[in-house]
């Protein structure tokens, strides 16, 4: 009889030429909380889909209680006790809270007395969730609630968890530690991957960490360092940012004031009364949860969006109410969307072409008489891509063969490499790994340096308070008060998170 | 007969093909996929239930027949769509234009030949009830499989599994895929349903509503009952409302022409028509009320990642 709950013993699996899991052997023992290492691309998913059943491995075997398993599909690991909570949800927007959770049971079963059921498990553990509420609805902590308590139904003896904490709020956060600490306490095995270090420290009793599919550390995390563990993932060491040097603020550059826009569509949120000022030299970070308005800021102050905009927006000294991005960018703004491929580039063109689409206005010489300027268009992607480090398979590839980092890289570098006067960027280091996420928060700081006025919206509070001089919170589209970045702590961040500085919120309390 | 119950009448025969088309293509739509051939499903479900019916003098051997022509046809489009994962819009419109080109040859030998009748139901006494009689027993069996297939397809949707899955896999087929569940097998299954409707609602054109075959009897009919399925915010009770109003409105545009208002006859014939546009045009205003009800996935192509 063995020790081990669930063994994957040399196992390779190949897409094609490409080995993403290559002789990997990973051992999970009940009650431990076992962290999954690894950059982008090093092979996590690929292993954690294998034991979840949605892959096959090309080569080795799982074992199970100590017996060779083949787990054919993700029904069939749940029925052994697999459960496995995504990166991205598999949840369905459309369908409410119980409905999303029979999905995953194996029968039908009755929906009242499952309603019952997930009130009393959420509750249990404290999770707490309403049964008939829709999805569409639901906060991100919420919908990942939804997710484990899918889970813990089951009564999962190796729960796998996809990067759970880089939606929550710290407290959030905070509570699903609890509630994981204290399933491991009943003998529940977790796996469990993120990118946060100082977390997988604090949480987790084993570590195995990948690179380009291969494993190349079994480590013990709470003897480690939160650097220790990076060099492990990357092989080098991660160099810092650079500290900024305070220097003298120029003028005003992005000015709102009272800003308010309706939300886009039943599942968006409403901007009200947003007022920022952005001053040359310095980063201003928007921190908040996903979905509270950060989209909708977006859209807002690039202009995406002008119909139902109330309020004024000023940039470099002239009114933009009205003005769409065209004419935004030609008064020296740059703006990078969250969504890199399909909003930031267009997937089936190549590099150049991409170039084009945002510069096509502001570039000397990009389009003359109506006619595309291809040469100067590709001068400026291999630029970009040289000083950048986007790493490309030949020379001028399309948008969708680079891979997240460096898609990334090239979707920020295209702009910066116009030396814009401000630039707003939306979540500019998500799902990049370690080492492009260096080059891309670097570059926002010497942009900063040099003069510009930098608006990021992010939810990474490291990396916030990494490279922000001030920080504003969003929550339900209202913006806080912005503060130095120095006067801040996670914990009032949080508390901002979760709606402390909402108009609302404070009525509600007086009351 | 009074002159209401006679509108009554004509209103049923105009609504029920309608209605017949698009409570299977909502099943299809909510299932995530987009076909646009009913028009071609319907008018092949047309020809053959006529061709079998006159061959061998069954109404009901018909009925079948042109059930499983309008699958046959529904099947091509999956194994287009779904196996060889080709764009939806492309096959649906290739389906219609094959439809209509099929039916025709089929029913070139056919055309303006009397046919055999769908009989309605005669009820002893309850059909003899004055104006209600006739109008809620004397119909035949496809008015009354309409209206069942209505509550059936609402019931299923909102109250069973199976159609919890449906709705699922026409949210997020990525999802459903990764909770383990067939997304092409239960894509397979709504196209077969909404073949057999769209075959169904042929048969009423060919062997109730006129007795015989014209080429491109159909005229029209799956893309309006493709616009009933919009108009009624994929909910199968709205279905019902909206097959009814198009069908009023189209028997209106008749009567209103016996009747010699000045209006021309090609401007009333085309009312229906201009009050789809009207309605998908109100419809879509009303952002809210549209997106919740969309199946998110509709109209894209799912490709297991193995």
């Amino acid at each position: 009889m063995s020790d081990f709950l669930l063994e994957a013993v040399h196992i390779t699996k190949t897409f094609g030429e490409f080995a993403a899991n290559d002789d990997v052997t990973l051992r999970l023992k009940p009650g431990e909380i076992h962290a999954l290492l690894g950059e982008n691309g090093a092979g996590k998913s690929t292993l954690v889909k294998m034991m979840y059943g949605a892959l096959q491995p090309s080569d080795g075997e799982l074992r199970w209680r100590g017996k060779p398993v083949r787990i054919a599909n993700p029904a069939a690991a749940r029925a052994l006790g697999v459960g496995m909570v995504f990166q991205h949800f598999s949840l369905f927007e459309a369908l409410t809270v119980a409905e999303n959770v029979a999905l995953a049971l194996p029968d039908a079963t009755d929906m009242a007395a499952l309603a019952t059921r997930i009130e009393q498990v959420s509750r249990g553990y404290g999770l707490p969730l309403q049964p008939h509420a829709l999805v569409a609805d639901l906060s991100v902590g919420q919908r990942q609630r939804i997710e484990i308590v899918r889970c813990l139904l089951q009564e999962p003896s190796l729960l796998i968890m996809d990067e759970p904490t880089a939606v929550l709020t710290p407290q959030e956060a905070d509570q699903l530690f609890v509630t994981l600490r204290r399933l491991a306490a009943e003998g529940c095995a977790i796996l469990y991957i993120s990118h946060r270090l100082e977390e997988v420290k604090a949480l987790c009793q084993a570590a195995t960490v990948l690179r380009r599919g291969k494993v190349v550390a079994v480590v013990d995390p709470r003897r480690e360092t939160a650097a220790s563990l990076a060099r492990h993932m990357v092989g080098v060491d991660v160099a810092d940012v650079s500290t900024r040097m305070v220097q003298a603020l120029g003028e005003a550059i992005l000015t709102l004031d009272h800003v308010s826009l309706p939300a886009d569509g039943p599942f968006g949120t409403a901007l009200r009364d947003v007022s920022l000022e952005v001053a040359g030299g310095e980063i201003v970070a928007i921190a908040g949860v996903a979905g509270n308005g950060q989209s909708e800021l977006f859209d807002a102050v690039s202009g995406e969006r002008l119909e139902g905009v109330g309020g004024s927006i000023t940039i470099a000294g002239h009114g933009c109410a009205a003005r769409g991005i065209k004419a935004r960018r030609a008064l020296g703004a740059a703006f990078v969307p969250e969504e890199r491929l399909g909003h930031g580039a267009v997937p089936d063109f190549p590099l150049s072409h991409n170039v084009i689409l945002t510069r096509f206005a502001v570039d000397d010489g990009m389009v003359q008489r109506g006619l595309v300027n291809l040469g100067l268009a590709g001068d400026v992607a291999g630029r970009v891509a040289g000083a950048f480090d986007v790493r490309t398979a030949h020379s001028d590839p399309e948008a969708r063969s680079l891979s997240g980092g460096n898609l990334q890289k090239f979707v920020i570098g295209r702009e910066l490499d116009r030396r814009p006067r401000l630039l707003v960027v939306n979540q500019p280091t998500w799902g990049v790994d370690a080492g492009a996420a260096a080059v891309i928060r670097q570059a926002l700081i010497d942009l900063a340096r040099s003069g510009s006025a930098v608006l990021v919206i992010s939810q990474d509070l490291d990396e916030i308070f990494a490279i922000a001089d001030r920080i504003a919170v969003i929550s339900r589209g209202e913006l806080s008060d912005s503060r130095p970045t120095g006067d801040l702590d996670r914990e009032a961040i949080g508390l901002l998170m979760a709606g402390a500085h909402e108009r609302g919120a404070s009525e509600r309390a007086a009351s | 007969m009074t002159g209401l119950e006679a509108v009554i009448l004509t209103i049923i025969t105009a609504s029920t093909p309608l209605l017949l088309a698009a409570i299977g293509e909502l099943v299809v739509e909510r299932s995530g996929v987009l076909n646009l051939g009913v028009e071609g499903m319907m008018v092949v479900g047309a020809v053959c239930g006529f061709v079998a019916a006159y061959t061998t003098g069954s109404a009901a051997l018909g009925v079948l027949a042109a059930v499983l022509a309008g699958m046959a046809m529904s099947l091509l489009f999956g194994f287009l769509t779904q196996t060889l994962a080709t764009n939806q819009v492309a096959s649906g419109l290739a389906l219609t234009l094959l439809g209509l080109g099929l039916s025709g040859l089929i029913g070139e030998s056919f055309t303006g030949l009397p046919g055999v009748t769908l009989q309605p139901f005669d009820i002893p006494v309850l059909t003899d009830i004055p104006f209600f009689g006739p109008i809620l027993f004397g119909q035949d069996v496809l008015v009354y499989t309409s209206f069942l297939l209505v509550f059936a397809v609402s019931y299923v949707m909102t109250r069973t599994r199976i159609g919890l899955v449906i709705r699922a896999v026409g949210d997020n087929h990525d999802s459903a895929h990764a909770l383990g569940y067939n997304v092409l097998a239960v894509r397979y299954g709504c196209i077969l349903f909404g073949g057999a409707c769209a075959g169904l609602a042929g048969a009423y054109l060919s062997l109730s509503y006129t007795p015989q075959w014209v080429e491109n009897m159909t005229s029209g009919r799956g893309w309006i009952a493709l616009a009933l399925v919009v108009f009624a915010t994929w909910i199968a009770r709205r279905v019902l409302v909206g097959a009814y109003l198009f069908g009023t409105v189209w028997i209106m545009g008749l009567y209103a022409q016996g009747l010699g208002i000045g209006i021309p006859s090609q401007v009333l014939s085309s009312f229906p028509y201009l009050i789809t546009i009207l309605v998908l045009v109100l419809i879509s205003r009303n952002r809210t009320l549209t997106k919740i009800n969309t199946p998110a996935c509709i109209g894209r192509t799912f490709v297991p990642d193995r």
